[in-house]
């Protein structure tokens, strides 16, 4: 296990020449949670995607498990917020799960035992070993977001990438979801999650809000302050329990 | 039973024309599988119709139609590549324009060498019962390459249906992975022409493939049954087309097509009764 999961120093993330998120400063240790707040745009799935060698960094410095972004595919698994073909991929649950392990032997091995295992591991860690025979198009989308979650698990990885990993999920799902992130750093995995699910942000260890820049960094209960959220989400929010309320509508951002 | 199976024990052509209708359904079969799980058919529409000026240029300076039909399959997925780097289109507003503007190449090319006038119709439905030794060659060539192609790459071409990002975020080239399925398909088109025509061996490619979707549960048994409605539709459309002096490349793709309009209807009435969710 590397020392650091993640560390970016003044790092600029977008799209081509086009700056989304800039001045990034991060430190992620290894067993550490970390949500990415803020609203549509903030830059939370650019800095998701630049984490898992999807984009290019634009500026800055980015380390990924003690090395160059991009060099440890095999030690980072990456949630993407949609996905292309669910309702039309001849593919069963297992299948799904299966692929996690495709780039951990080689090309013309064929799966071990051990691959098996951790493929079942997964799929009862998200409850989802009962429908592991079933068609992936024939699940409701709860059912298919759990499928997609035992994948990101059965890669073992050393980092977690996951955005909007609770969307769709039911309470039962997002028990098994939040057990499952607890066994994942238990064995030192580190995880970024970027959500608008402020109850999710609360059981990280640590909230980056963004809008274009880093507003704050730091533990949920220090960093969810009105004033922080207000020059996040441009509207007066406060934190009531697991749920933001407004309490101002007119800001200029 | 005569009426169902003398016609191929008496006539050899009949039989060439089996042989290459079951290459062609092989073919069309792994790679018409990815084409509708990867929602590609509008490339491969106009890839299919994109050969033409490289057809009809072959034949105004004496090559084989072949190598024509691969420089027109070049020039449609590198202009595609090339506008949709360079520019903000999309990629079908790519697609689309090359596809027109290569048939509509074609078309002139064709109606101002009277040497080829003839062809054109040979060339948009194919030659189904004029096929020779040298196309089942080419024929047989290329299905070894495609299945090869898709037995090596299976696992980042899974992927690239799934998910193309994923495929990224495993360490595999997507961009890489791509180009060779287009190259696949391009493959096919080039080779497939001849059998079946420009025109017609889109039809190939989408109507078995798109009867293994409605009714398979893996990508394997999807390429299987795929295959099964190729070769059947080639049977029943040479049969066809012997017996009513049907054109046999139209007669078998219009098999195909029928085919799956059965199984879809069948498909619908069993979700409406059982529902969609089991």
């Amino acid at each position: 296990m590397n020392e650091t999961a993640v560390v970016a120093r003044r790092l600029s993330v977008g799209y081509g020449s086009k700056v989304i998120l800039s001045g990034v400063d991060a430190f992620l240790k290894p067993g550490g949670s970390t949500a990415l707040v803020g609203s549509n745009g903030s830059g939370k799935s650019t800095l998701l995607k630049t984490l898992a060698g999807l984009l290019p960094v634009i500026d800055g410095g980015l380390e990924v498990l003690g090395r160059p972004v991009g060099e440890l595919t095999a030690k980072v698994a990456y949630l993407s917020q949609f996905h292309q073909s669910g309702f039309v991929l001849p593919l069963q649950a297992i299948d799904v799960v299966r692929m996690a392990r495709y780039d951990q032997r080689a090309r013309w091995k064929r799966r071990t035992k051990i691959d098996d295992e951790i493929v079942k591991e997964s799929m009862i860690l998200m409850s989802v070993d009962d429908l592991a025979m079933k068609p992936l198009r024939d699940l409701s989308g709860g059912q298919q977001q759990r499928v997609y979650l035992a994948q990101v698990l059965a890669r073992r990885a050393d980092l977690l990438l996951l955005d909007e990993p609770t969307a769709g999920l039911d309470a039962p799902g997002r028990a098994a979801y939040i057990d499952a992130l607890n066994f994942e750093r238990s064995r030192g995995a580190a995880i970024v999650t970027a959500t608008h699910d402020v109850g999710e942000a609360s059981t990280c260890d640590r909230v980056l809000l963004l809008a274009g820049r880093v507003i704050a960094d730091g533990p949920p209960n220090v960093v969810m302050t009105p004033e922080n959220l207000l020059e996040t989400f441009g509207i007066g929010l406060t934190k009531v329990g697991d749920q933001l309320v407004v309490t101002e509508h007119h800001h200029d951002h | 039973m005569g009426n169902f199976v003398r016609p191929f024990l008496d006539n050899e052509f009949l039989q060439r024309a089996f042989l290459a209708g079951v290459l062609v359904s092989l073919t069309c079969a792994v790679v018409g599988t990815y084409v509708v799980l990867r929602g590609m058919a509008f490339i491969g529409d106009a890839l299919a119709h994109g050969v033409l000026p490289g057809v009809a240029g072959a034949l105004m300076i004496g090559m084989p139609a072949m190598a024509g039909a691969a420089v027109g399959a070049a020039v449609m997925v590198g202009g595609v590549g090339l506008i949709t780097a360079r520019s903000k289109l999309s990629n079908d507003t790519a697609i689309g324009l090359l596809f027109i503007g290569l048939l509509a190449l074609g078309v002139v090319m064709v109606s101002s060498a009277d040497s080829l006038t003839g062809d054109l119709e040979a060339i948009l439905f194919g030659q189904f019962l004029g096929v020779n030794t040298s196309d089942l060659v080419a024929q047989s060539i290329a299905l070894g390459f495609v299945v090869v192609v898709a037995v090596v790459a299976s696992r980042p071409f899974l992927l690239l249906c799934f998910d193309a990002d994923l495929v990224s975020a495993m360490g595999y080239r997507a961009a890489w992975y791509h180009r060779l399925m287009l190259l696949l398909i391009a493959a096919t088109v080039v080779v497939s022409f001849q059998t079946v025509g420009a025109l017609l061996v889109f039809g190939m490619l989408l109507a078995p493939a798109g009867v293994g979707a409605l009714i398979s549960k893996r990508i394997g048994t999807m390429m299987l049954w795929a295959a099964v409605v190729g070769v059947v539709s080639t049977y029943v459309g040479l049969l066809a087309s012997y017996h009513f002096s049907w054109a046999a490349g139209a007669s078998v793709v219009l098999t195909a097509v029928s085919i799956f309009f059965v199984v879809f209807t069948g498909v619908s009435i069993k979700h409406s009764i059982v529902g969609d969710r089991s």
